[in-house]
């Protein structure tokens, strides 16, 4: 038997092709976008990619659900800005580029400290050990304004020691072209992880711990090494966060922090290795974009979230994939009406539920001044009946006409799907 | 300490609370021989099998592999040791492919640990030795359907290929055929000849047709203890056997039948 046969099947040009376009992605974005803006958030989008990724090792890979990662990011900033410090200051000379993984040994180290204890348990214990240890780490970070900085923080200049080729990391730009190297670096290595012994036996555990046991691996093992690993790059994102905004606070060891690399692992999908990077990239436009839209951003959040684990437990990356299927199989256009239907009754609701979110909270935060609330171009009288009642029909007709289309679209789907089970079987028997 | 034994308990006993489920139970296999055990439900023969597996400690007593004492040992440590086992309820990795599922089983056997050094596909004798596997479970044209979508019989295949996988010398299999159509059965019945060749297989049965067919001797459990550790005819003469177990005019049909 030829080895060629046990390769991965897209090995060739498949796989070539998806990693080239992600360097370039990388490579030409901020030409793309020019706006300062845009640059930060690039950046922002790079180191949360790796974040994430890190997160999904735990949660995606080994059924690890952690309410405390960022407990190892964070101390991979704390330590990244302490070093930065120590190298301005002239306590040694180590370039600006290799800070990150700084971060990245801190988030190891932290790792091994606490990770046998945490990995001790699985599902639920683990889950509640890495929540302890997040608090436990949370206290500590007020306990020693030292090295955590207190209430300001710990601030750091990211221009300093060696500067090679000029290279001075001053403007965002080339500070985000490091980033995008250590992304691109970070994402091939964790994907590579995933092929690799260690990496196979942890999606074993995942699924079926027991039986793990019963093939010659130690369980508890498994999950400290991969939680190690995880460790290390999310100290790495960490080390990039801290040159990235060249201060770092306390929160970034708190339980929100943890909390969104939960979230928007989830919303991205964490039954695909791809999944995290749409969710960082959504999480980034969340608490950039989004947060400047609207006051009520992580109610809507809590929303999508909430949607997401009812009706697409696996993330956007599931509903990519499940359409990618229906449309290897030619029948994505038959959809087209339904989607744009669903969009668009969705909207309906949307409209209507964004007006009510928006009143309440301008009654709440903003009642001093005045009643009249500009909602998408529409003054609203926030203590007006009409402008209650407008809004709730509209949210009641969205709705009625949103469920009209779900059901129909569950029934079309639903068919669409045994049609494919059926021709797949018909491929397998000739 | 050496033995001439693969598997050895020597007054092997366990308590859940006040209750003794294991009520010293002796049991002596030879290398290479097929054991089936039977015995009524609640006798304990699944409650020996994890003790000797490592999923219970006992509370007392020995189990010898191989001379070897290893209760107390954890699984993973006893399966290192050369003893494998299957469950009675199908225990696969449900999301991994049929192939992967069996890679996962000999990764240990080859020396692969738990190294992110290496890719897996590189594994030349993992891949070979997984792939020799899913033939011989005739699976192989199942190479890349997931565990939990395939039929109850193929799981059960599956979980026997699991099982070997690793090479292991002891086979302990829980009722393999546990919910299998009779025809089902017995293509069940050779495949595990064929895949347990040269091995010491100890059998958890019910199937009195089964047993008589499989087995070198049969070792009857009653009330936790072995009453009875003899060739399938002496066991079917022996006066105690006949009175604690077959002896109902069903079992002897059974037995008549499966003869």
């Amino acid at each position: 038997m030829s080895a060629r046969h046990y390769e991965f099947k897209p090995y060739n040009i498949g796989r070539w092709l998806v990693w080239s376009l992600f360097a370039l992605v990388l490579l030409v974005a901020p030409v793309v976008f020019t706006s300062s803006l845009s640059h930060t958030m690039l950046s922002q989008m790079g180191i949360a990619i790796i974040v994430c990724l890190a997160y999904n090792m735990l949660l995606g890979q080994g059924g690890m659900l952690s309410f405390g990662h960022a407990v190892y990011s964070g101390m991979g900033s704390f330590l990244a800005i302490h070093t930065l410090n120590a190298v301005g200051k002239g306590a040694f000379d180590l370039p600006v580029s290799l800070i990150p993984l700084v971060g990245g040994m801190a988030g190891l180290a932290f790792a091994l400290l606490l990770g046998w204890v945490t990995t001790k348990k699985a599902a639920t214990p683990f889950a509640m050990i890495t929540l302890g240890v997040g608090e436990l780490v949370w206290a500590m970070s007020l306990m020693f304004p030292e090295f955590f900085g207190g209430e300001g923080g710990i601030s750091g200049n990211r221009v300093t020691g060696s500067k090679p080729f000029g290279i001075t990391f001053g403007p965002q730009i080339q500070l985000y072209y490091l980033i995008a190297v250590y992304t691109f670096v970070c994402t091939a290595l964790m994907f590579a992880f995933t092929r690799t012994p260690l990496g196979r036996i942890l999606n074993a555990v995942r699924d079926n711990p027991e039986r793990v046991e019963f093939v010659g691996y130690d369980t508890q093992k498994v999950r400290f090494f991969a939680f190690c690993i995880s460790g290390f790059f999310a100290g790495i994102s960490g080390g990039l966060g801290a040159l990235n905004f060249e201060i770092v606070t306390s929160e970034v060891v708190g339980a929100a922090r943890s909390g969104a690399y939960l979230l928007f692992v989830f919303l991205g999908g964490a039954t695909f290795f791809f999944g995290p990077i749409l969710g960082a990239i959504l999480m980034v436009l969340a608490f950039v974009l989004l947060s400047e839209l609207t006051k009520a951003w992580l109610l809507y959040l809590g929303l999508v979230f909430l949607f997401m684990v009812m009706y697409a437990p696996g993330g956007i990356a599931s509903l990519i994939m499940m359409n990618l299927r229906v449309a290897a199989f030619g029948r994505l256009r038959t959809l087209w009406v339904s989607y744009l239907g669903l969009g668009l009754t969705f909207l309906v609701v949307l409209l209507g539920a964004g007006a009510m979110i928006e009143m309440t909270y301008h009654l709440q935060i903003n009642a001093a001044m005045g009643d009249q609330v500009k909602y998408l171009g529409i003054p609203l009288h926030a203590r007006g009946l009409n402008s209650w009642f407008g809004s709730l029909f509209v949210v009641l007709t969205g709705f009625g006409l949103f469920e009209l289309m779900r059901r129909q679209f569950a029934i079309q789907w639903g068919e669409i799907q045994t049609e494919i089970e059926k021709e797949i079987k018909r491929r397998e028997t000739a | 300490m050496s033995s001439a034994y693969a598997l050895e308990l020597r007054d092997l006993r366990k308590s859940f609370g006040k209750t003794e489920i294991i009520r010293g139970a002796n049991l002596a296999v030879t290398a290479g021989e097929r054991v089936a055990i039977i015995g009524p439900n609640g006798a304990g023969k699944s409650t020996l099998f994890n003790l000797i597996s490592g999923r219970f400690e006992p509370t007392s007593g020995d189990v010898l592999l191989n001379g070897q004492r290893i209760n107390g040992k954890r699984p993973f440590e006893i399966n290192r040791l050369g003893l494998s086992r299957s469950f009675q309820i199908t225990n696969i990795f449900p999301k991994l492919s049929v192939f992967e599922n069996l890679r996962c089983g000999v990764l240990w056997s080859l020396g692969y640990k738990y190294t992110p050094f290496k890719f897996l596909a590189d594994l030349d004798d993992a891949n070979e030795r997984a792939d020799q596997l899913m033939e011989m479970i005739k699976l192989d044209k199942k190479r890349d359907v997931l565990g939990i979508n395939l039929t109850y019989a193929e799981q059960r295949a599956l979980e026997i290929g699991i099982t070997i996988a690793g090479g292991a010398g002891v086979i302990l299999l829980d009722e393999p055929t546990a919910g299998m159509s009779r025809s089902e059965t017995s293509r069940f019945i050779n495949l595990i000849k064929e895949v347990t060749v040269g091995k010491t297989l100890l059998t958890v049965e019910h199937d009195m047709g089964v047993v008589f067919g499989l087995a070198d001797k049969i070792a009857v459990v009653v009330y936790g203890e072995v009453i009875a550790f003899d060739t399938p005819d002496a066991v079917r003469a022996n006066a105690r056997v006949q009175e604690a177990y077959l002896g109902s005019a069903v079992a002897d049909a059974q037995v008549g039948g499966g003869h």
